[in-house]
């Protein structure tokens, strides 16, 4: 097989996938390890769902098979139950804390499951819960969620901490390096405690 | 020039440089756009670069250059060729001197289109080769090659990455960039470049004498190759390579076809070295007709006898599926695991604060029971909001109004058409209606820019790709000129201007134009407009569920009430919707 660590990181078109997946290539390069990945583009960023997979190592195709990913990431609590067949059995989850209800919901009146009601359906896992989005605002800016949550997760991946830093520093804008660093540093002492 | 971790698109274009491309043109189309979209902001740029109008003016601008000696790109998405077909099997006869490359990206399972259709098919009718990569990395290293080609054998050749190819990520190990600025020339050669049919006949000839050459060359060349690993064998192509790769179990022969047409004799003598043959490939069964006319009696295992299927994207265990079901595979791996049913689903929506959706409620709000023929843009997910009829290809909506009009059927007919699509085949749709006198309105929702794919310039924003201010076209001159005496220009924030204009429209015969003019929410955030932000007093708010029809993503239900969240960007549209004014602005009681 593979022999990849896979990562699927899930969210909301506009939460800052795209640069989290970015970071942990980049923390791969640093490494002088291979990474594929694939993400999505184009109309379904516009709110909708996104997905990225990353294969530390990969090799082959870009694409994580359901039931086969090692740790999943996701920005919003509906969307960590939308994609948790993705996770292998013993696999890691790190969900954010918040959760988004699609405009869906309001205008044809679904039926949503609620916060609490999805934490514990998620409770069967190996289940890590930053409050990324307090995290992220304590660290300077509400953007860097994704930061804070590659950082809960950190500990789970098989990448040295100082490479993932490196790897935010390169990448993200230079004015907010600061931001970035405490709020991952924020998001892995949190992921110490799950 | 070192490894790094790239997107499929990024390294293509990275490609393009290492290859001293000299001329770059095309339309944006998920998943083509990101090549043009980085070659556009190369500081050290030596090559030119445009956005075309659509994918034919791009085609022949490019095709031209490379009449003049040096190395043109043309990219655009699988249905862009449809558009550049006209002069795409033309320009196989009369051949080129510099390369000319047209990447056509295919899009399996239509994440970000109207249909599945397959590039390959289109090189096998042209004549012409295809390029088919497997990996990132094949596709940036199969670019220079293509150029190589290209001028080898005097032809276009088609450069056919999928969505998976040109979305995704992985490390890259990049070549140096080629800096050199080099002028065409045209050499003027009727018998070459004027097809009348006197020349195109010889023409036809020639390229037909070039084919046997050009299978051989691309076997030479080792875009296909395969190694023998025991009786049985598995042929697959394109990103399905390397989900066939990560499964491909001990003692079963791989060929990986990387470039068509295929050699038959070469293929032949690998099929009748095995058993029994698979072949496991996206869309189109291109190479397994090959392989079925090369096997004779060999059994060949496919989508001809049902065991792959012909539509959607392969995965790593679609391809399991296959090969477990066609006995090349022991054991899948992956065994089916269903995601959990019933969640409220989230779909891409319009953004808070999109001048589609303004303009929508209008049009439904005025044409109540009308037929809202549409278009391809952003404002395809005005299907969301029920204003949305037909989408069939770009440029189809004033068409389609028309035929409904000419047809009988005695509802109003609104039609609505971005800028950029309008300015790409539109604009004959309605020179025609006009020709033909049929009653339709058409509204044209001009954001000025081609937001869908990623915010590209078009000539109705004011700068070329390469950021060179140009003089903006108009749109209400254009269309006045093409015949049209109602043409109103509306801020469709302005929901009460906009249904005054409507009702003007619906009151005349013929065909009206109402252009909607409101920058993209998103160009205006980075150009950093403030309008600061709503919120509902709930005092007020009588829960009556007008503002949350309206679908827009900033407005929530809390505790019954309406709630305008973080995504507000203060279009203040909502405001106007409100029965009992009970929407303000932030700060204000």
């Amino acid at each position: 097989m593979s022999g990849s660590f896979d990562i699927l990181i899930i969210g909301i078109g506009g939460q800052g996938t795209i640069l989290a997946s970015n970071i942990l290539g980049e923390a791969c390069l640093i490494e002088g390890r291979h990474v594929k990945g694939a993400e999505t583009h184009g109309m379904a960023q516009r709110g909708g769902s996104v997905e990225s997979h990353i294969r530390i190592d990969g090799q082959f195709g870009p694409l994580i098979p359901p039931g086969q990913a090692d740790l999943l990431i996701s920005f919003d609590l509906l969307e960590a139950i939308r994609y948790s067949h993705y996770l292998k059995k013993g696999g890691k989850m790190v969900v954010n804390k918040h959760l988004v209800l699609p405009t869906s919901v309001y205008t044809q009146n679904l039926v949503a499951p609620t916060e609490n009601e999805i934490i514990a359906a998620l409770k069967k896992y190996a289940l890590c819960l930053p409050d990324a989005d307090k995290m992220a605002e304590d660290a300077g800016s509400p953007l860097s969620q994704n930061v804070v949550m590659l950082g809960a997760a950190s500990k789970s991946m098989p990448l040295k901490p100082e490479s993932l830093l490196l790897a935010v520093k390169n990448l993200v804008p230079k004015k907010t390096v600061e931001i970035n660093v405490k709020a991952f540093e924020t998001g892995r002492e949190f992921g110490g405690t799950c | 020039m070192g490894r790094k971790y790239l997107l499929g698109n990024e390294a293509i274009a990275h490609a393009c440089v290492e290859s001293g491309v000299d001329f770059v043109s095309g339309y944006p189309g998920t998943p083509s756009s990101e090549v043009i979209d980085v070659l556009r902001v190369q500081p050290d740029r030596s090559y030119y670069v445009e956005w075309s109008v659509n994918e034919k003016v791009a085609l022949e601008n490019a095709l031209a250059a490379a009449w003049c000696g040096i190395r043109s790109l043309c990219t655009m998405k699988h249905v862009g060729l449809n558009v550049a077909a006209d002069p795409l099997m033309t320009s196989a006869y009369t051949g080129v001197t510099g390369g000319l490359v047209i990447m056509s990206a295919d899009d399996p399972f239509a994440h970000s289109s109207q249909n599945e259709q397959d590039t390959r098919c289109y090189a096998h009718f042209a004549r012409i080769p295809c390029l088919d990569p497997a990996s990132i990395q094949e596709a940036h290293d199969m670019i220079p090659e293509a150029f190589r080609l290209s001028e080898e054998l005097g032809l276009p050749v088609l450069f056919r990455p999928t969505t998976r190819i040109c979305h995704s990520k992985g490390d890259v190990d990049l070549g140096e960039p080629v800096v050199r600025i080099r002028k065409g020339e045209f050499h003027k050669d009727p018998r070459q470049y004027v097809v009348i049919p006197a020349h195109t006949r010889v023409l036809h000839k020639k390229l037909n004498d070039k084919q046997a050459a050009m299978k051989k060359r691309l076997v030479e060349r080792g875009f296909n190759c395969y190694t023998i690993r025991g009786k049985i064998a598995i042929i697959s192509g394109g990103i399905g390579a390397t989900y066939v790769q990560e499964l491909l179990p001990e003692g079963v022969s791989f060929m990986k076809i990387g470039a068509y047409p295929i050699d038959e004799a070469w293929l032949g003598d690998f099929v009748k070295k095995h058993e029994k043959v698979l072949v496991i490939e996206e869309l189109a069964p291109e190479a397994e007709e090959a392989v079925r006319q090369a096997a004779g009696c060999i059994p060949v295992f496919g989508k001809k006898n049902g065991y792959a299927p012909y539509e959607g994207e392969l995965s790593p265990q679609v391809v399991a599926v296959i090969m477990e079901k066609a006995g090349f595979l022991p054991k899948n791996p992956f065994p089916q695991v269903d995601p959990i049913q019933n969640l409220p689903p989230r779909p891409p929506i319009l953004c808070a604060g999109c001048l589609h959706r303004s303009a929508f409620y209008a049009i439904k709000k005025v044409f109540r029971d009308a037929i809202y023929p549409s278009d391809i843009g952003c404002y395809t997910l005005g299907l969301q909001l029920g204003v949305v009829d037909t989408t069939i290809c770009m440029g189809a909506s004033i068409t389609v109004a028309s035929g409904i009009s000419h047809a009988g059927d005695p509802h109003d007919i609104v039609c609505t058409i971005g800028d950029s699509t309008f300015l790409h085949t539109g604009i004959q749709g309605l020179i025609n209606a006009v020709y033909n006198g049929a009653n339709i309105t058409v509204v044209i929702l001009d954001n000025r820019i081609t937001a869908m794919t990623g915010h590209q310039p078009n000539p109705n924003t004011g700068v070329t790709a390469c950021g060179v201010e140009s003089p903006p076209v108009s749109l209400d001159a254009l269309c006045r000129s093409c015949g049209v005496s109602f043409v109103e220009s509306v801020d469709p924030y302005d929901i009460t201007g906009m249904v005054n204009i409507l009702q003007e429209a619906k009151k005349r015969k013929g065909v009206k134009v109402i252009i909607a003019k409101q920058m993209c929410v998103i160009s205006a955030r980075r150009v950093g407009v403030k309008r600061g932000r709503y919120r509902v007093n709930t005092d007020i708010c009588t829960s009556c569920g007008t503002c949350i029809r309206f679908g827009c993503p900033a407005i929530e239900i809390e505790d019954e009430k309406a709630r305008i969240n973080e995504l507000c960007s203060g279009c203040a549209v909502c405001t106007e919707l409100c029965p009992v004014g009970a929407i303000v602005r932030e700060g204000k009681k």
